[in-house]
């Protein structure tokens, strides 16, 4: 877990630290037991390929999820994501290594809250950018501290 | 639960009328196998000691954690559309309060809108999925926009 950080330390244009998850089709079956998601294109080759696809492939929310994990390894405790949208543009494969970014858009206070708007993505190895999406947050600030 | 139909066409009937998705009693093991699904080792998740020193008082969910409640019934509306391929498009979610070990939370649901254009893959539909969620206290903790491709 990284150290508390406050609204003031924040610079607009600034990139926060990246996580990178190497995915596994054991992975998969895991978050189809937990999620509730049991689309067999997500842990049944053959059926995969019966749908016009290469493999199996990782699921979109479960790439949300890691956006998530991003954003609140980031935030620390004192701090709250309040908005988390994902866009899964392209399609990601176990065993991929993927690497979720993100670079903070704009900071304003509004009713006395500390507020944090972020661009985020995700990237396989060939750096092609399969989800892009945008989180708002909170954290406190020095000020009330 | 909606009853099921063998198509795209049959699910339009069904814009706009909500459902009851399920009601949810959160344990640890329910958070600990999603944040294992996920590998997210945060202590908040999961160590009761940790997490009882922070300022939440004990274990919470992940954010994310509240779209997997209720998640199973897009499959369950789409399953009986057989023929087509689903993919997901996008996920909108919005967070209000986090969620304790303990709270028990409903879901209710509803397909927000269907829309449909003519793709490579042939005829592709749109379909938004409205999520809210709400505590055993009533309080609206978080809102979630799913929005499915299916050809």
């Amino acid at each position: 877990m990284s150290q508390q950080f406050y609204y003031e330390d924040v610079e607009v244009g600034s990139e926060i630290a990246p996580l990178v998850k190497q995915t596994t089709t054991r992975q998969l079956v895991m978050w189809a037991g937990a999620s509730g998601d049991y689309n067999p294109i997500h842990y049944d080759k053959d059926f995969a390929q019966s749908k016009g696809l290469p493999g199996v492939i990782v699921p979109g929310q479960l790439v949300g999820c890691f956006l998530g994990q991003l954003m609140t390894d980031w935030l620390g405790e004192q701090g709250r994501l309040r908005r988390l949208t994902c866009s899964y543009r392209g399609m990601n494969f176990p065993g991929q290594t993927l690497t979720c970014q993100g670079k903070v858009t704009k900071k304003y206070i509004e009713d006395g809250e500390h507020y944090i708007e972020l661009s985020l993505w995700v990237e396989n190895e060939k750096g092609e950018k399969t989800v892009s999406g945008r989180a708002t947050v909170t954290v406190p600030s020095r000020g009330a501290a | 639960m909606i009853e099921g139909t063998s198509s795209i066409e049959g699910l339009k009937d069904k814009v706009g009328v909500e459902w009851g998705a399920g009601v949810y009693e959160v344990e640890k093991g329910m958070i600990r196998r999603f944040v294992q699904a996920i590998d997210d080792p945060n202590p908040l998740w999961q160590d009761e000691e940790y997490a009882g020193k922070s300022e939440y008082g004990g274990i919470i969910a992940p954010p994310t954690f509240v779209v997997t409640l209720g998640l199973e019934q897009i499959g369950q509306v789409l399953a009986s559309v057989p023929s087509v391929t689903v993919l997901h498009g996008s996920t909108e979610l919005e967070c209000y309060q986090p969620i304790m070990v303990g709270d028990t939370v409903t879901v209710t649901t509803k397909i927000a809108a269907i829309r449909e254009r003519q793709g490579k893959m042939g005829r592709t539909a749109f379909l938004t999925f409205d999520f809210a969620y709400e505590n055993q206290r009533q309080e609206l903790i978080a809102r979630c926009r799913q929005m499915i491709i299916c050809y």
